[in-house]
């Protein structure tokens, strides 16, 4: 009975690969693996993100391959893209997961960098937002529509991964508000920042949507902490408007506007908004290797629409990712496109900013 | 009794949601599939959780824990076979154990060694658990009292357990210390990117060298030469009476020391960041201050195996509480725990500051499955190894080429790249010459742990205390000095001084005679040098990057005044002054083989990896090693060579793992395992 089901499994299966790939837009992956490459280490955030993905991606693709997450860290993700830009497309098993961090240092020219995201194909693109808090007694001094510049005086200690990381965002951004903030580098993750501002050494900090959800709301309602801004994200037309996982929140640009010296125009805010959209709406993209046939692309781009229709994926990626757009197809592309094509002037205004403050040059 | 109005109803729940049969069963699965693969150096709950992951989603949420627990729990149990029989430091959380674990096999009581390690493992855990079951309620703001510099002093402490691990000379003890230190260094600096010793033209060395591939060249590597030369079993005495049950009434007797030593586990493990690093050391460190008797130490005492496998398990226990309470990995492995737990069921469990409101009886639930786990795993262990054991027994000749396998393949995890066994090859003869002219190894190995560790918090604590300072000099001294900080300076001034008194005593690696002067000078000359470069090389870091540039001029300063002053004392002595001990002199009469012949056989190796990668390698390697080294026929050498190709395909194919490709692989594609 079992060998006649199991039988009459694998004939249906066969025949709607078939038929896939008879319209000849589909690749069969049955009986192989797919390896999904992730150039961090284990414990971070896009591992959280593939391993998220790694399970319903296998439920999705014709022939229902064994989808297998591995990493391949190093020199802050330049070693693993480096590596995924060595390989040509064979047959499909071979898929690269990328991160904010992987665009900065392609962005800033860092010299380790020899991948090019012009080359590849993406297939996914999943968004992401930022928040910032502060304790409580710093929040209560903020003026009218959190006006920051009464918070001119103080001396803020902020834990940071590093100024060439995504923290870039947030340490220009507390420049633009005019924040005298000293960054504490050497923290292994933003959980660690965290940590260090329920500590209280910290004293501004922020996380990512999640993070934020997971991490820091329940210190928001234990009253140590108080949110003060999102980063926002982008409209249809690419401007800046509230964050749908926070829409009571207001949004850095509004915060900028209520400061008195902080432009939401200039090359400062051109940087930091060109830098803001390489590194959260499209902050962690799949792709396939250079040289992918476009079946092979039509495939995997249908496999990751297909999770998003299942009835389940609101309720399931919700505490995982957030509510942000999961793009594929066209949307990916576009959205690719503005994550890594950041006009000269901010990259050289950024590039400037890191070595006049931080010291920090990218030869 | 508003905290046992909250938590006993929880704990009722917790209970009723373990004690399912499908849910023990599943505990035990994990405990076996724990136990397996953390017997292998190297391999260690991360890969093993990244095994379960893909099962995970969907799954009921109880039966997930009870898997993925019963795996992660039983690592610092099982890891002990490696430690002790092969002297090999499975996992950061072993390496103390080896010190008197692996003498304890030489002399034929490997047995006794396991069994009370395991009895250890076993009343740690469950001294973690019921510690918890009470403390996770009061946890959190007292974890938030352990502030940089708190964790700072802590890293010193564990520094400071050099003192009384340095050997017979305890300067020797501090160069190795700081060059252990220095070592750790290696790579980007986590403060301003500055690059040390290290070039982008070697993306290698970038990131620095990894615990597995220093634990195993500086531990396992020279072991395992010393043993090849001397072409015998491990155990080099008929086995004692006793076995297990002997160990187990050594536990017994030790109880007391046990349960200070588990206490120290779980408070140390609690503070995240850490826990994992420094908790062997300091209940090693603890053990031998507190005993009377401390000839034995270093070379065979039950209490060096249960002061640490005590603490390590419980470890286990307190490093949930930054797991569970703030969402912060205590370690690797807890990583991909959180995220494996939000794939459970519906995802409603997320682990973090809402774990203690919204899910206290699953809270309950992940520590007493841990102490369970630790139950049936020790029942286990205990179990096998009066048979496994037996392995010392077997002619070294024919274990070697196994263990140089099993070594190289767990090396090659660290980064999956061929330096990973250029790396190890170097590190190992550090290693061998280190263990020759008696440098404490266990100082060095300390100094390389705790190195990035005590560089992060002194610039953070340094940074983070000069704004305080800025805002007010009283409140500067309030963050720099709380109690907490001066209760362990405290500490570490009394462990220092007791230390230093009694470091003559306790030998870690045995008494070594003296020979001539030249070999023993070329190599503190050799080490001088090396002291002497990255003096320089950070000295040269541009003012922009000074955090980067501190610590290791400091440390290297440290190491070349105490090079300078050991030279002096070199050239003054007589030939007989311990400074100038050589094994070499020693051991002359049982060494059958020379040290560089021995020493090519790993090298060609790892020459043939680089060349035709390593699967070819390995089967000319064993095949050869086999035939001319043991001296067996070349049947007995193909079914030899035919056994451990198969056994290490097996392995890397369960865990999805590639092998080191060699120069031919870039020409011809070839299937797995070969590419």
């Amino acid at each position: 009975m079992l060998k006649k089901t199991l039988g009459a499994l694998a004939l249906t299966t066969a025949l709607v690969t078939t038929q896939a790939a008879a319209d000849g837009h589909q690749i069969d992956l049955s009986g192989k693996t797919v390896e999904w490459i992730i150039p961090f280490s284990e414990t971070g955030g896009s591992a959280k993100w593939a391993n998220f993905y790694a399970p319903l991606l296998s439920e999705a693709l014709p022939g229902n391959p064994t989808v297998v997450v591995t990493f391949n860290p190093g020199a802050g993700s330049t070693k693993g893209a480096n590596a995924f830009q060595e390989m040509t497309y064979e047959d499909g098993t071979t898929i690269f997961g990328s991160s904010g961090s992987t665009q900065f240092p392609y962005l800033l020219s860092d010299p380790r960098v020899r991948y090019e995201y012009s080359d590849w194909n993406v297939v996914l693109a999943s968004g992401t937002g930022g928040v910032a808090y502060l304790p409580a007694d710093l929040s209560g001094k903020l003026g009218d529509g959190g006006d920051a510049t009464p918070l001119a005086g103080e001396d803020f200690i902020y834990g940071s991964q590093g100024a060439t990381r995504l923290d870039l965002v947030p340490l220009l951004a507390w420049e633009m508000l005019g924040l005298q903030v000293e960054p504490v580098f050497g923290i292994e993750g933003r959980g660690d920042g965290r940590l260090m501002f329920e500590r209280g050494e910290a004293n501004i900090d922020y996380q990512t949507s999640s993070s934020y959800l997971s991490g820091v709301t329940p210190l928001v309602e234990a009253g140590t902490a108080v949110p003060w801004f999102s980063f926002g994200a982008l409209d249809a037309d690419g401007n800046i408007v509230r964050d749908p996982t926070f829409p009571d929140m207001p949004t850095f640009k509004e915060i900028c506007e209520a400061t008195d010296g902080c432009e939401t125009s200039g090359e400062q805010w051109d940087a930091w908004k060109a830098f803001f959209v390489a590194g959260f709406p499209a902050q962690k993209m799949v792709f396939l290797p250079a040289g992918a046939p476009d079946n092979a692309v039509a495939t995997f781009t249908e496999a990751f629409a297909a999770i998003q229709e299942r009835d389940d994926f609101v309720e399931i990626s919700k505490a995982r990712l957030g509510v942000y757009p999961q793009l594929t197809g066209d949307a990916a592309k576009t959205a690719m496109a503005s994550a890594t094509d950041v006009p000269q002037a901010a990259k050289d205004f950024v590039i400037n900013w890191l070595s006049e403050r931080y010291g920090v040059v990218l030869q | 009794m508003e905290v046992f109005a909250t938590a006993l109803p929880a704990l009722n729940d917790a209970f009723a949601m373990i004690l399912q049969p499908h849910v023990i069963g599943f505990l035990v699965l994990g405990v076996v599939m724990g136990l397996c693969i953390g017997v292998f150096p190297g391999l260690g709950g991360i890969a093993g959780l990244s095994l379960l992951l893909p099962f995970m989603f969907g799954m009921e949420p109880v039966a997930g824990l009870a898997l993925m627990i019963g795996m992660v729990a039983v690592v610092p149990t099982s890891d002990t076979f490696a430690s002790v029989l092969m002297g090999i430091p499975g996992s950061s959380a072993s390496q103390a154990t080896v010190l008197d674990g692996f003498p304890m096999a030489k002399k034929g009581m490997a047995a006794r060694a396991l069994s009370a390690a395991f009895a250890s493992s076993l009343f740690g855990g469950l001294v973690g658990a019921a510690f918890l079951t009470v403390f996770i309620l009061a946890a959190r703001p007292i974890v938030l009292l352990f502030q940089t510099p708190e964790l700072l002093m802590i890293t010193i402490f564990g520094l400071s357990m050099v003192g009384i691990l340095a050997g017979r000379v305890a300067l020797k003890g501090l160069v190795a210390a700081c060059l252990g230190i220095l070592v750790g260094t290696i790579g980007e600096g986590a403060s301003s990117g500055a690059l040390r010793m290290s070039t982008y033209d070697m993306p290698y060395l970038v990131d620095g060298l990894k615990l597995v591939i220093v634990g195993l060249g500086i531990f396992a590597i020279p072991e395992i030469v010393a043993l090849m030369r001397r072409d015998k079993a491990i155990s080099d005495r008929a086995p004692l009476g006793g076995g297990w049950a002997a160990g187990v009434k050594d536990w017994w007797t030790n109880k007391w020391l046990s349960m200070r030593c588990s206490l120290i586990g779980v408070v140390v493990g609690v503070i995240p960041g850490l826990g994992g690093s420094v908790v062997d050391w300091i209940a090693y460190g603890h053990t031998v201050q507190t005993a009377r008797d401390k000839s034995q130490f270093g070379s065979g005492d039950v209490r060096g195996v249960i002061g640490p496998e005590s603490s390590n398990n419980a470890k286990e226990g307190g490093g949930l509480v930054p797991t569970l309470l703030f969402g912060i990995p205590g370690s690797g492995s807890m990583a991909i725990f959180i995220s494996a737990v939000a794939l459970l069921g519906t995802g409603s469990i997320e682990v973090g500051p809402s774990m203690l409101k919204n899910n206290l009886d699953f809270t309950y639930a992940i520590v007493w499955l841990l102490a369970l786990a630790n139950v049936v795993g020790t029942l286990i262990c205990i179990a096998a190894s009066g048979g496994i054991a037996k392995l010392t027994e077997i002619r070294f000749a024919l274990l070697a080429p196994f263990l140089f396998m099993i070594i190289a393949f767990a090396a090659f995890q660290s980064r999956q790249e061929i330096w990973d066994l250029v790396a190890l090859f170097g590190i190992g003869l550090l290693g061998i010459l280190m263990r020759r002219f008696d440098w404490s190894r266990p100082a060095f190995l300390i100094g390389f742990v705790l190195s990035a560790p005590a560089e992060r918090y002194t610039n953070q604590a340094y940074q983070i205390g000069a704004s305080r300072f800025r805002r007010g000099f009283e409140e500067g001294l309030e963050y720099v000095f709380s109690p907490i900080v001066i209760i362990l300076v405290i500490i570490t001034l009394l462990s220092v001084v007791i230390g230093l008194r009694q470091a003559k005593n306790i030998q870690a690696e045995g008494a070594v005679a003296a020979g001539s002067k030249r070999a023993p000078m070329v190599f503190l000359l050799a080490i001088t040098a090396y002291i002497g470069l990255a003096y320089w090389n950070s000295a040269v870091i541009p003012d922009f990057a000074r955090m980067d540039r501190v610590f290791p001029i400091f440390v290297a300063t440290v190491a070349l005044v105490g090079c300078a002053l050991l030279i002096v004392q070199m050239i003054r002595s007589d030939e007989t002054a311990p400074v100038l001990a050589d094994r070499e002199a020693e051991d002359a009469a049982i060494n059958i083989h020379g040290l560089w012949a021995t020493l090519m056989w790993f090298a060609s190796l790892l020459i043939a990896s680089a060349l035709v990668g390593f699967i070819f390698a390995l089967a000319g390697f064993l095949l050869l090693f086999i035939r001319i080294r043991a001296g067996k026929g070349w049947g007995y050498a193909t079914v030899y060579t035919a056994a451990g190709i198969a056994f290490i395909c097996a392995m890397a194919w369960t865990l999805n793992r590639d092998f080191p490709p060699g120069l031919l692989q870039s020409y011809v594609d070839l299937p797995w395992p070969l590419t």
